[in-house]
């Protein structure tokens, strides 16, 4: 493995051999995991030829599947960014007690599981609930309808985009912001000329994460949307269904729409923390370079 | 001018009340309000309906439905796969987060990006992914039955597969930050002082990142234990074989019997809440420990 260099000298680095071995283990696990199913993705969806591809991407299920996916992406996107970034302002700008408690329930959607999430939802608006006479008299559909779909998945991404900027927020403090405040700027305008372009490429990775989560939901959405072929079939669950029925090849071609989507998530991704962090890199490149040459032993405080 | 007049004055008093307020900027009433209603009508308020629901039961009916020998089966099933594949991720996430930290090789921005594919591939596509891999038929599943007469897809063995992928990023993801911040002249001072490669590594570099290693595989146990879309496929759903606790309370509500769903969904709920628990104070570790070597 002549590949495998490193800019270590001799004594800081493993030999030749287990830098080969580690190498060769953990892309023959990046390879078993990651590379080959989402091949067999791609493989299965032509199996059948362009025919039958375009077939199942054209035919009136999954374009009604399409919308309804895109639909609720933007709808739960618009939500969230208001309310992320208002928990964000909230927790990053200001002192009170039990911040930390409230950082904590932000993330719980996270460790909830999405049948779970799903299950509340429908013990709350369906049928055998305190709720339902009430949503019957005013003729108001919430689960196995579009709405509990959207209110699912708005539980399922809250925490990607407040938790992606609370930590930017905090790290940027709000010197600027004070600035601005002192220079007579109003709440507002602070808030679109001073806090929003710091914070933009945090809000956009946080949005993205946050879409591509809304589109692939699956567990949460399964249990409140009922399967209502063409009225509340998201892609996920229009997969599912064809997949169920042993139309292997639409099954895949539909998932590979989703999978081309997480593709073009993680580029768009990774040209975000490219865009992000370069600044950042150029400010602290001189600090960097210096740390490294000088080897001396830092303070245990530092 | 009337408005930057009123906002300067509302500057002045906001820092006069600076040592009693939470701070000096506005909107802390409205960006407060919003969250903590949004939270509380989104989140907090539909996760009580579950132990109300449940109380419906009574305390012993309750515990006969989630003490149901179908439900400790599959109680056992989801801890011991979810341990099982956080146990793989943990050895395995941890060369993949050396490999990708220390050696350089072609390709290797490429594996970087991949290493989040988890993240973005929604579940349900991993999900027929992986069963179409494992099957008998398939590249992988032919191959393993044909030789080791191993069956994957329908077997607990699937479980896992499809948890170890899920979790993949929850161990890199922690322990790369950490493994990037080691100061070398600590691998210096152990090399100098006359440790070999190995001791250097094992008593060294192991300790400052065990606390990061260990909140990673219980992020990816915890993801793992919820898991359902990844998962639902590859089980096939055979009760007491392959049925974890996602698939149980899916079930649950299939035969609409709404009140078991709650009281197994309860369960795993308060599960969680302790795993959270848990996963904070190991972050809390890691931030400390991270003090003392930064």
């Amino acid at each position: 493995m002549n590949a495998v260099a490193t800019d270590r000298p001799v004594h800081l680095t493993e030999p030749r051999w287990v830098r080969g071995l580690l190498l060769m283990v953990a892309l023959g696990f990046l390879t078993l995991f990651l590379l080959l199913p989402l091949i067999t993705v791609f493989v299965e969806a032509f199996k059948k030829g362009w025919a039958v591809y375009l077939a199942a991407l054209t035919e009136p299920d999954a374009w009604s599947a399409i919308q309804l996916t895109l639909w609720v992406a933007v709808v739960s996107l618009a939500i969230n960014l208001i309310f992320g970034v208002a928990a964000a302002w909230a927790i990053a700008k200001f002192e009170f007690r039990g911040k930390q408690l409230l950082i904590t329930l932000i993330d719980l959607p996270f460790s909830v599981s999405p049948v779970v999430a799903g299950l509340v939802f429908v013990l709350l608006f369906g049928s055998q609930s305190w709720l339902w006479p009430f949503l019957q008299d005013h003729d108001l559909k919430i689960v196995y309808a579009v709405p509990g779909v959207v209110l699912a998945t708005l539980f399922v991404t809250f925490p990607f985009i407040a938790r992606e900027l609370i930590p930017l927020m905090q790290a940027q403090g709000s010197e600027e912001e004070q600035a601005a405040l002192t220079l007579g700027a109003s709440g507002w305008q602070i808030f679109w000329r001073v806090t929003l372009p710091n914070i933009k490429w945090g809000l956009l990775y946080g949005a993205i994460l946050c879409n591509a989560r809304a589109m692939g939901e699956f567990g949460a959405v399964s249990v409140v949307s009922g399967h209502v072929r063409g009225l509340t079939n998201t892609l996920t669950l229009h997969v599912e269904i064809l997949y169920g029925e042993y139309q292997f090849a639409a099954s895949f071609a539909v998932a590979s729409l989703l999978a081309l989507l997480a593709l073009v998530t993680l580029v768009i991704k990774n040209v975000v923390e490219w865009r992000s962090a370069r600044p950042e890199r150029v400010a602290s490149a001189p600090q960097t370079a210096f740390a490294s040459s000088v080897v001396a032993p830092r303070p245990a405080t530092a | 001018m009337i408005s930057a007049l009123t906002a300067n004055a509302g500057a002045k008093t906001a820092i006069a009340r600076r040592r009693k307020g939470p701070g000096v900027l506005p909107g802390f009433g409205l960006s407060m309000g919003l969250t903590v209603v949004y939270l509380s009508l989104l989140v907090l308020l539909p996760l009580v309906i579950l132990p109300l629901k449940s109380a419906s039961l009574g305390w012993d009916g309750f515990w006969r439905v989630v003490t149901t020998p179908q439900a400790l089966y599959a109680y056992q099933l989801t801890f011991g796969t979810a341990l099982v594949a956080a146990l793989i991720n943990l050895v395995f996430g941890l060369v993949v987060a050396w490999v990708l930290v220390r050696y350089q090789f072609p390709g290797k921005k490429i594996l970087d990006a991949m290493v989040d594919l988890p993240f973005a591939l929604p579940t349900a596509v991993a999900g027929i992914a992986l069963t179409a891999l494992y099957v008998k038929t398939g590249w992988l599943g032919g191959p393993l039955n044909d030789w080791f007469d191993w069956q994957v897809a329908f077997t607990p063995i699937g479980i896992v597969v499809a948890m170890v992928f899920i979790g993949i990023p929850f161990v890199v993801r922690t322990v790369q930050p950490v493994l990037e911040d080691v100061e070398r002249e600590i691998e210096e001072a152990a090399a100098s002082l006359g440790a070999d490669r190995w001791n250097t590594v094992r008593r060294v570099l192991l300790p400052t990142i065990v606390p990061a290693l260990l909140t990673g595989f219980a992020l990816a146990f915890a993801r793992a234990i919820g898991e359902y879309g990844s998962v639902v496929f590859i089980a096939g759903n055979r009760p007491m074989v392959t049925e974890i606790a996602p698939l149980l309370i899916m079930s649950k509500l299939e035969q609409f019997d709404y009140v078991g769903a709650a009281a197994i969904a309860t369960v795993m709920l308060s599960i969680s809440f302790v795993l959270l628990l848990f996963i904070n104070l190991l972050q809390g570790w890691q931030l400390r420990r991270g003090r003392r070597f930064a």
